[in-house]
């Protein structure tokens, strides 16, 4: 479903990715794991647009994403929920949700999705005609979450989701996104917190400075002495 | 009553007249990040266009026609100056704006000559209200900005493109990863700030119908100081810092003895905002959530 291959990018003249290759299958929760700094929040901007990549493809049902502007890749069928959530402070939960739909035209299939996102966060109801940016971090997270199901998404991209949540609301979230999966989204997921993450994945690539380290299915890697060293500080 | 009422509504027409070129500054402001100075000068290209029309004599058609010319004015220079210039540092922006300017005025220097020109738009005549005489030019400019200012606010608070222009203003990259396009928000913006120009400029020859090539200069500055003092990038901000430095200037004319020091007065007002509330009336720092 979506294919990176060989991808580079450069900051300025320093190179932040390193030909990079990974595949992610539809159905799959894959994680991307690796320390501060490795490249992951990089690979995932690159992949929707916001950065340009120097060489490199990635494949995205049949279109070469690294030719197409930012703005047309979420109409594909790829949504993106970016590091420190990125809502839209001024505008209210519903505002904000209804931005997640922007480029759909069926209203009545809009209210459905709105039905379903409310589903999956029921705090998004109560609180749809509050100003966004007065959320808790982790309401914050849902609605960010909340935003990107709206575009109906056949991938989402999720970075460091649990990024300074308490641990209830981390275990919220990780429930959420197994669902999310569940009902039929592939998720490609972004994380620090590696043993939550493995416990979700399918499989995962871990990213040490620019480059793939390893990869392997999520059960594998928990059980690998060098991951329980540097990530799961067993 | 006979001195205080036409001050005030001479105040307010000022003030949504300075209240209609803030918006262009503040909201290009908001969604470019840019301080568009060739702004002003847009004004005076209306007033220009409305002169050249007024020669066939419809005043309608020169005030629609301005609007339609400032609106494709103002989206040309924004894709032939500004464009090629995202992402450069904001002095080579401002630089460009300061050059835009210039070109635009001795554009119309070259075309139209240095000397003033007349140009009578529509004479409304006046009306009494209480007793008093009212000119019936500045109640329709205060009746036009406040249909001008509510249909804005309301299409910035309800409708899809207002909220996404809002998301743009946030957050660039948020938005474009919500599938809106970012240039063509950026060209709508010019556009909305361009037509409110046309208007300003309208309402400026409606009360001294006299026109040069600086006509924009003074009413730019001001009405920049206006959305300062409002709060830049704020809307509603624009539109209080403009009925406020309108309302001080008509007073300041008002009072012989500080008559002559209006300006002085008003950008002196400016400096002291801005030491009191850096950000103005409305202005806010944003606070980010970790």
């Amino acid at each position: 479903m979506l294919k990176v291959e060989n991808l580079s990018v450069y900051y300025g003249v320093i190179q932040a990715i390193k030909g990079v290759s990974f595949e992610i299958n539809e159905g799959e929760i894959i994680a991307l794991i690796g320390a501060n700094g490795a490249g992951k929040t990089t690979i995932l901007h690159t992949i929707t647009g916001l950065i340009d990549a120097k060489s490199g493809s990635i494949i995205f049902d049949g279109h070469e994403l690294t030719k197409t502007p930012a703005h047309k890749i979420v109409s594909l069928g790829m949504a993106h929920v970016p590091e420190r959530r990125r809502i839209f402070q001024e505008l209210s939960v519903l505002a904000n949700l209804k931005l997640g739909a922007y480029t759909r035209k069926d209203k009545s299939e809009i209210e459905e999705t709105l039905k379903m996102v409310y589903e999956h966060f029921p705090i998004l109801k109560e609180r749809k005609n509050q100003i966004a940016g007065t959320l808790s971090g982790g309401e914050q997270q849902m609605l960010a979450m909340g935003r990107a199901l709206m575009s109906h998404p056949k991938i989402i991209l999720m970075d460091e989701p649990s990024m300074g949540l308490s641990p209830l609301y981390v275990n919220e979230i990780f429930d959420i996104i197994k669902n999310i999966n569940k009902s039929g989204t592939t998720v490609l997921l972004v994380e620090q917190n590696a043993k939550k993450a493995l416990s979700i994945a399918n499989r995962a690539y871990v990213l040490e400075t620019g480059k793939i380290a390893l990869e392997g299915n999520s059960q594998e890697l928990l059980n690998n002495d060098s991951i329980k060293k540097a990530y799961l500080g067993e | 009553m006979e001195l205080v009422l036409p001050t005030i509504i001479n105040g307010l027409s000022l003030g949504g007249t300075y209240a209609m070129i803030a918006l262009g500054y503040t909201m290009v402001y908001g969604i470019a990040k840019m301080l568009n100075f060739a702004h002003g000068d847009i004004i005076m290209v209306g007033g220009y266009i409305m002169y050249v029309c007024m020669a066939m004599g419809n005043p309608l058609i020169a005030v629609v026609a301005a609007v339609i010319g400032c609106v494709l004015l103002g989206m040309t220079v924004e894709k032939v100056a500004y464009k090629p210039l995202r992402g450069a540092s904001p002095l080579a922006v401002l630089i460009t704006a300061i050059g835009v300017s210039y070109l635009l005025q001795s554009l119309a220097q070259i075309i139209f000559g240095s000397a003033n020109k007349m140009v009578m738009i529509y004479d409304f005549g006046t009306i009494k209200l209480f007793d008093v005489t009212v000119q019936v030019s500045s109640l329709i400019t205060l009746a036009i900005c406040v249909v001008v200012m509510v249909i804005l606010t309301l299409f910035i608070k309800f409708t899809k493109l207002g909220h996404a222009m809002i998301a743009v203003s946030e957050d660039k990259g948020a938005a474009q990863l919500m599938g809106v396009n970012v240039n063509g928000i950026i060209t709508l913006t010019f556009a909305i700030g361009s037509s409110l120009a046309a208007l300003a400029g309208f309402f400026y020859l409606l009360k001294s119908p006299s026109i040069s090539s600086t006509l924009g200069a003074m009413p730019g500055i001001k009405a920049f100081t206006a959305a300062v003092i409002g709060g830049i990038g704020s809307i509603p901000g624009a539109m209080l810092g403009g009925i406020f430095l309108g309302l001080v200037e008509s007073i300041s004319y008002k009072i012989t003895a500080i008559a002559p020091y209006t300006d002085a007065i008003e950008f002196a007002i400016l400096i002291a905002i801005l030491l009191v509330r850096p950000n103005g009336f409305l202005g806010k720092k944003r606070r980010e959530k970790v």
